[in-house]
């Protein structure tokens, strides 16, 4: 599904990713770890479109398409979701007006008939159910006033409602508490299929145990450095990350 | 009823030049000041942030409109409408019939006290301009005890090049009265044209007033419009200042209120583009006390464009227990965009409650950048987000038609820039 090669980026001069590899098939899950400075933001970063980074070198190819030449809109019109790290709070833009308005566009780009206001609000109960996300919540400000817990599982509720073939999770278990990690992961995992796929980009093993992954990669100083089976990530657990500063440093 | 609405023809220009529909005993105060007085430049006060240049360097004339149908000019389908062209009333486009309670008046119908009351004319040349030369206007009165069902809108509408277009139109809101107004101020084949408007107010006891402004001029038109408002006591009157379009345009809101237990709200957005410059200049004047004023001002200024917010709240000596709200918020979509915000609270009671803050700020570009990571165009991520700042301003005009219409421009304006 997606296919990055040798991918180098900086940001005000300095390089962050350093010839980074990875290729992800739908069906899959992979979990991205590694110490911080390493590079895993900036990589959801790059693949989200911002424009604050600079790609040097190499592609991204994304079902056949070069996602780098693509316009941040556009990627998410081909199917790309990032659920950010830090959902920016937006007063006065309701949650649901906005998805509706984004569901659409999407659907413009892909020839699709729009959706009906009845067929989308069954789709917001839906959808909002998933993640025990009170329907208040889904019609208020995008993230005006939400906890942190509720920002992240607004993620998962726009991730269903938007259906992509790859979402890439930036450190969706930061600040959450392990209940709420429970009904995020739980929201993850019952989207899952077949023909979609997760970039699962994580500092702490514990979200794994929640979303077990198909590929652990370790991200260290720009580039994967190991990669393996989820106990990989056990691996980590138990010996931290000097393992690899030593084993991969220059 | 009175005769101005039985008049079939406007009034045209004579061939020495055109009667001014003031008194006599007015109109030579405003030669007397007329006759020694200069534009004011950037050194008055008042008039620090906008150059008049473009105004008192041209020559305006009054001009015969040829305007024959103002459908496209309302904002209200069903409605009691007053229509001016170029400043001259027109009784044949204007409503024939009208509410019994509406009672309409030419200016020399009505006690004359209350014609320019409260509107200086020392040192102040527009207001002596428009007193000396105002072709057109009408007095309405809304009778004590009623609650008019349909609103009352007043459509001005300019045509023509440099064309000078003068009204003073007066509102009085009986006692126990309410009613709702809706005024526009539109262009047709219209450039340069000069458009100096007062408006005089008056605010009966425990009346209702509500009044929707819209400006909609094109970008090369100059428009200077003053509201003085007075109002008695137990009263509630809102304004809603609306500026979508316009070359020049400088709003003048003037209120007194001098009886106790009034709500006084005003409230306004301005959208510019290109080299607009719009500047509103208010003044709520809390004479007496137990009284409650809100003040919501928001600005959407993009390119080259200017804008000017300058709130003067007055609380005098013996106005206790005065709650007075002033906010003034920006958004700068370009670099050259530039706004002059001015709060100014002059407070001489000691038992009040009051506030004011304004905000000069960019759009959040992280928000834009999340709104388009889900799939919106940046177009349509930076509409969603402006609406979204504006619409506490738009939440306070009542009538749909007319948040229908200002929804709609600022769409056009969105459909329209980059």
């Amino acid at each position: 599904m997606i296919s990055i090669k040798n991918l180098h980026a900086s940001i005000d001069g300095k390089e962050i990713l350093k010839g980074l590899n990875l290729e992800v098939k739908a069906g899959e899950v992979h979990a991205i770890m590694g110490p911080n400075g390493a590079g895993k933001s900036t990589l959801a970063s790059i693949l989200a479109g911002r424009e604050e980074y600079e790609v040097t070198e190499g592609s991204v190819d994304f079902d056949g398409k070069d996602l780098l030449d693509l316009e941040t809109e556009d990627r998410a019109r081909e199917g790309l979701f990032l659920a950010f790290q830090y959902p920016v709070e937006i007063p006065g833009v309701s949650n649901i007006n906005f998805l509706r308005a984004a569901l659409n566009e999407i659907r413009e780009y892909k020839g699709e008939e729009q959706v009906s206001a009845k067929d989308f609000m069954t789709m917001v109960r839906e959808k909002s159910a998933l993640v025990e996300l009170d329907s208040k919540l889904a019609s208020r400000s995008v993230n005006e006033g939400f906890s942190g817990g509720e920002k992240k599982r607004n993620e998962i509720f726009q991730m269903a409602m938007l259906n992509p073939k790859l979402s890439i999770l930036d450190e969706t278990d930061s600040g959450l508490d392990i209940d709420a990690l429970r009904i995020v992961a739980n929201g993850v995992n019952k989207l899952k299929t077949k023909d979609n796929a997760s970039i699962v980009i994580t500092h702490y093993q514990r979200l794994l145990d929640y979303i077990v992954p198909d590929f652990v990669h370790v991200l260290y100083d720009g580039k994967i450095v190991k990669t393996g089976p989820k106990e990989l990530a056990l691996e980590l657990e138990e010996k931290g990350y000097d393992w690899i500063k030593e084993e991969f440093s220059i | 009823m009175s005769e101005l609405l039985n008049s079939t023809e406007i009034k045209l220009i004579n061939a020495n030049g055109f009667e001014g529909v003031l008194n006599n005993s007015l109109k030579e105060k405003a030669s007397e000041v007329l006759e020694n007085i200069k534009f004011p430049t950037t050194r008055t006060e008042a008039w620090k942030y906008t150059r008049l240049g473009k105004i008192s360097k041209n020559q305006f004339d009054v001009k015969n409109p040829t305007l024959n149908s103002i459908e496209e000019f309302k904002i209200v389908g069903n409605a009691y409408t007053f229509v001016f062209l170029n400043g001259f009333f027109s009784p044949e486009l204007s409503s024939k019939e009208f509410d019994k309670n509406i009672t309409v008046n030419s200016l020399s119908e009505i006690d004359q006290q209350y014609l320019g009351k409260n509107v200086k004319l020392d040192n102040e040349i527009f207001n002596s301009l428009n007193t000396q030369f105002s072709t057109g206007g009408v007095a309405i009165t809304i009778k004590k005890n009623s609650i008019i069902d349909l609103p009352i809108q007043i459509l001005h509408i300019t045509e023509g090049t440099k064309t000078s277009s003068t009204t003073r139109n007066i509102i009085i809101a009986e006692d126990n009265s309410q009613s709702n107004f809706i005024e526009a101020f539109h262009s047709f084949n219209a450039e340069n044209t000069l458009e100096n408007s007062i408006t005089e107010v008056f605010v009966g006891k425990n009346s209702h007033l509500h009044i929707d402004k819209v400006q909609v001029q094109n970008e090369t038109c100059y428009h200077i419009s003053t509201e003085q408002v007075e109002q008695d006591k137990d009263s509630t009157f809102t304004i809603n200042t609306i500026t979508l379009n316009g070359g020049l345009v400088r709003n003048n809101l003037n209120i007194d209120v001098k009886g106790e237990n009034c709500t006084t709200n005003l409230n306004g957005v301005y959208q510019l583009k290109g080299n607009q410059h719009v500047d509103n200049h208010t003044v709520v004047d809390h004479l007496v006390p137990n009284c409650e004023s809100n003040e919501l001002y928001k600005g959407i200024i993009d390119e080259k464009s200017t804008a000017v917010f300058n709130g003067k709240v007055f609380v005098r000596r013996d106005a206790q227990k005065i709650n007075a709200f002033q906010s003034n918020g920006n958004v700068l979509l370009s670099d050259d965009a530039t706004v002059n915000s001015k709060p100014e609270l002059e407070i001489y009671a000691d038992d009040v409650k009051c506030s004011h803050g304004s905000t000069t700020g960019q759009l959040d570009e992280e928000a834009v950048f999340y709104l388009r990571a889900r799939g919106l165009s940046e177009k349509s991520a930076r509409k969603l987000i402006v609406s979204a700042f504006i619409n506490d301003v738009i939440e306070k005009i009542n009538n749909e038609e007319v948040v229908h219409y200002v929804q709609q421009k600022i769409e056009e304006r969105f459909s329209t820039t980059k």
